[in-house]
């Protein structure tokens, strides 16, 4: 059988078009504008916005690089929840043939669908997120096995590509601008697991802040919404764990 | 809007509350089982040390695990910052204290002397 392309679908051609909500404004105001966008069989969110921007609107403000899901820049909000607009199926979303497409939730806008992210990688660096070396260049490179406990917990976060979905998706965050965030505290528990790692305690004392990790209520939206599959909540609660440890130890 | 110490005392105080509450539970069920009257019911607590220990302890886990809880809420869900929120978070903690112990005091001070 052959297969179906994009430019030959059942779709493509027939008139039929996509009822398009986009956020036009900046953080100060703004309002979402509706485009008719051409369906197609095959159509990511990302394609529906840059054929806004190239046919209906070049004025029209986002942000994306690779495409296919391994830089984190095209994120944005979809119907209300936070999703890589590259790897999002128009079909997956519509809903009576209409979409509502916003910027970042969390972050302050840039303009129209760019969130600003400054906020986001400052709490990341906050938390302790900079690596801090045990060891010179002139050192031994100290073996790592892949299979120790202490590792497994370090190599579980180490796919995360800093997309802010796990920001834009967190309750906590809405409530608290203080609160550090998903990504950022889970960037923490990776390095307080790594072997490679010199700051522990500064990892610890980083967390324990009026915005720290004391503050997740574990409602878990960043692990539900994570694209790479990771679990943030989770490595939130064993900073948790780690922090009431040392909060014994410390008092020793 | 909750740093360590917070954190712990918030944890510390429900690793208290919950034998009390199961306490609390099991007494209310076997009064109300052997049909006691509040008379007799004042009887047993009041001047009782035990009694007094017991809720007295319960009064004070309550209003610190209270008070850190609605601190919480009260910062997310109004934006309550800085002195206003520490003011919330003491405010709370000393009305439940003082509601308490008014409570307790009427449940296990001695009878004649209240």
């Amino acid at each position: 059988m052959k297969p179906v392309t994009s430019q030959e679908s059942e779709l493509d051609g027939q008139g039929v078009t996509l009822d398009v909500s986009v956020w036009r404004g900046t953080s100060e105001g703004g309002g979402y504008q509706r485009f008719e966008v051409p369906a197609l069989e095959n159509q990511t969110i990302l394609d529906v916005v840059s054929w806004i921007q190239h046919y209906a609107d070049a004025t029209l403000t986002y942000r994306f690089a690779c495409r296919v899901g391994m830089c984190g820049s095209c994120a944005m909000m979809v119907n209300g929840q936070p999703r890589w607009t590259c790897r999002t199926h128009v079909k997956k979303v519509l809903k009576a043939g209409a979409v509502q497409i916003g910027p970042l939730r969390n972050l302050p806008v840039i303009k129209d669908l760019a969130a600003d992210m400054d906020p986001f990688f400052d709490k990341w660096v906050t938390a302790g997120g900079a690596h801090a070396p045990s060891a010179t260049r002139d050192d031994p490179i100290p073996p790592v096995d892949p299979q120790d406990a202490i590792r497994v917990e370090a190599s579980a976060g180490i796919e995360c590509i800093n997309c802010s979905i796990c920001y834009a998706a967190c309750d906590t965050v809405a409530g608290n601008p203080d609160y550090l965030g998903p990504a950022a505290l889970q960037r923490a528990w990776t390095l307080l697991n790594d072997a490679k790692h010199d700051a522990h305690d500064q990892i610890l004392d980083a967390v324990s802040g009026v915005g720290g990790c004391h503050n997740c209520h574990s409602m878990g939206s960043c692990t539900v919404f994570c694209p790479n599959d990771l679990d943030p909540m989770s490595a939130i609660a064993g900073l948790k764990r780690e922090t009431a440890k040392s909060f014994f130890r410390r008092r020793k | 809007m909750l740093n360590l110490r917070l954190y712990m005392l918030q944890r510390i105080t429900a690793l208290i509350m919950a034998p009390l509450t199961l306490g609390h539970i099991a007494v209310m069920i076997y009064a109300v089982q052997g049909g006691l009257s509040a008379e007799e019911i004042l009887g047993r607590t009041q001047g009782s040390i035990f009694w007094f220990l017991f809720y007295g302890s319960f009064v004070l886990v309550v209003a610190t695990h209270a008070a850190i809880g609605l601190r919480v809420i009260a910062h997310e869900m109004t934006g309550l910052t800085g002195r206003a929120l520490t003011g919330f978070t003491w405010g709370t903690g000393l009305l439940l204290l003082a509601m308490g112990t008014q409570a307790l005091i009427a449940v296990t001070w001695p009878a004649g002397m209240t």
